[in-house]
């Protein structure tokens, strides 16, 4: 590439991002590329399919997949595309099934992906082979602690390198399950945001916009009984926070938290009935972890972002978000809930209850930052006037960054480029 | 009057205040335990203690939520969307105090910039009558769409 999108000079304090990097249908093209068919991508959760035969679809990366048990309970992705003329063969969101056959000319596979029957099969010629003829797959597939992820890349490093830092997190994430493992709760929140999908990167984890764009979501806690402390001197959040750089473009924001946590802090937005809930979680918490990791898991909230699109957000209940880039100025996004399995009935309403308020098309924050999103790709219009958007918070400083600077953000960006240099 | 006639009064009334965003008789509408809920477009029977919802306020929330789109701090609906509701195919049911209601509807927000959408879908209300007035104990708008996709939010009450 011969532009330039990100200049990264850290003995003249300077960090810049290109402002025709949101709205070049070139960039997104080599993004597509060179970053999405390169690293290891967010597939889905591994209790979204439980028994043999057990599907979902979606599309990730621009490819439609299915992921899948096989018949050994396995956890599958295939590329749900016919291999005979390439139409979707399951177009089901979800279910359990024997095999997909292809509506179109009636070709079927079975649940393991064996191409296993082909309509006047005897008019094929004997170079026509079954065998070479089954679902595909990304030449990767692998988990960590339930998060499925595929890579198209044939190269790729395995997903436990590429994770690195961000494993930590993801720890921290299911330790709060009593059962060692965590479920997707049903009820998919899937919708559309007209801007960039690196504007979404940078706002899952970005602190500095809280105060003023979730003011009203602040006020209602306040006037629910939620105390909410002061800045302290030289702080813009009411609690203290970092933001940190994970390695391989992946980062995170790790909060004192003051605003509530399913696991395990009470807010009196919970409402009286559910303090013994809560003390319960804590205590089992502090008898499996030790005090200090369950202070750790309890009393932090962190925004993850697993570079290049998946979003873990550990706050005021658990949320996966991960969005597919459609256009240079669009996005589809799909978030979810994840609890612990097996928490109780009263756990779980509480944590779905607590999720509203915040998160979702719905609740009293998601809104106003699509909104400024779709402001800022409106903004992105005018990048020949006003080519660069500062990124430099904090980049004078030595040692911690808090959760308002942009280290963590810088980070992302740094990968991105990166990347984006290396031809595909 | 007959009492289809009686709630389809009520609902056109309840969706003239919405759309001329006077909040607080709106709110006025509802009883002092009420809920609001937008099910999840995949999830659309599901109950909220263990499903993901889009909106599932009680009446705290749903009090939070008014005063939320009254301050020009909720930027999602500053300016406020201009909205036009068109309610219609009313069912009612009477079961003991209580009347739940069905009805179509389709609201059209409108924003700056030639940006239209119609949310689609049907209603479900639990109605009682509180010192002889019709009043809102359960609303819930159950979205038809499979994915609120291109609608983006729903930060207005819909």
């Amino acid at each position: 590439m011969s532009e330039r999108y990100v200049v990264n000079d850290p003995q003249g304090l300077d960090f810049r991002v290109h402002r025709s990097a949101m709205v070049d249908a070139r960039v997104l093209e080599d993004e597509m590329r060179r970053i999405f068919d390169r690293c290891w991508i967010y597939a889905g959760h591994e209790s979204e399919v439980r028994a043999p035969g057990d599907f979902v679809t979606r599309a990730i990366c621009g490819r439609p997949i299915i992921l899948s048990r096989d018949s050994t309970n396995a956890v599958r992705v295939f590329i749900n595309v016919c291999r005979h003329r390439g139409a979707v063969v399951c177009r089901e969101r979800s279910g359990n099934a024997r095999g997909y056959t292809c509506f179109y000319h009636g070709w079927s596979y079975d649940r393991d992906g064996n191409l296993d029957g082909v309509p006047g099969e005897s008019s094929y010629p004997t170079t026509f082979m079954r065998k070479d003829l089954g679902l595909a797959q990304p030449p990767h597939v692998d988990s960590y602690r339930g998060f499925v992820f595929v890579s198209f890349n044939p190269d790729a490093a395995p997903l436990t390198e590429y994770l690195a830092g961000a494993k930590e997190y993801l720890d921290l994430v299911v330790d709060q399950s009593p059962t060692g493992e965590m479920e997707l709760i049903q009820g998919t929140q899937e919708y559309t945001i007209r801007a960039n999908w690196k504007l979404l990167v940078e706002n899952s984890f970005d602190d500095y916009h809280l105060m003023s764009t979730h003011k009203t979501w602040l006020d209602y806690m306040k006037k629910s009984g939620v105390a909410i402390p002061k800045p302290a001197k030289g702080h813009v959040m009411p609690a203290h926070g970092v933001g940190k750089a994970l390695g391989n473009g992946h980062a995170v924001i790790d909060n004192e938290n003051f605003r509530g946590r399913p696991v395990a802090k009470w807010i009196p937005i919970y409402g009286e009935d559910a303090k013994p809930e809560i003390e319960g979680i804590r205590a089992e918490l502090v008898r499996r972890l030790g005090g200090e990791r369950a202070r750790r898991v309890a009393d932090t909230n962190r925004n993850l972002v697993v570079f290049p699109n998946l979003v873990v957000n550990d706050g005021s209940s658990v949320t996966i978000r991960t969005f597919q880039p459609m256009a240079p100025d669009r996005m589809e996004v799909t978030a979810w809930a994840l609890g612990p399995k097996g928490e109780s009935a009263k756990a779980r309403a509480i944590r779905l209850d607590s999720f509203l308020t915040f998160y979702g098309p719905g609740g009293f924050a998601t809104p106003d930052d699509v909104e400024a999103l779709e402001s800022v790709q409106q903004g992105m219009a005018s990048w020949r006037e006003i080519p660069w958007s500062v990124m430099t918070r904090g980049m004078a400083k030595e040692g911690e960054q808090l959760n308002t600077d942009e280290r963590h953000l810088r980070e992302f960006w740094i990968q991105w480029d990166k990347l984006m240099r290396e031809p595909a | 009057m007959s009492l289809r006639s009686e709630v389809e009064e009520f609902l056109y009334h309840e969706a003239a205040l919405l759309d001329e965003w006077r909040l607080d008789e709106w709110l006025a509408l509802l009883t002092e335990d009420a809920k609001y809920r937008v099910p999840s477009n995949d999830a659309p029977a599901g109950d909220p203690a263990d499903t993901l919802f889009l909106i599932a306020d009680d009446i705290h929330r749903i009090r939070g939520r008014v005063a939320r789109l009254k301050d020009p701090h909720a930027h999602a609906e500053f300016p406020h969307s201009r909205t036009r509701r068109l309610v219609t195919n009313v069912k009612v049911v009477e079961r003991g105090d209580e009347i739940e209601t069905f009805a179509n509807f389709a609201v059209y927000r409108m924003r700056r910039g030639g940006n239209e959408s119609v949310y689609v879908g049907r209603y479900r209300y639990v109605l009682r009558r509180v010192g002889g007035e019709l009043r809102i104990a359960m609303r819930e708008a159950i979205l038809d769409s499979e994915e609120l996709g291109r609608l983006g939010a729903v930060s207005f009450i819909l």
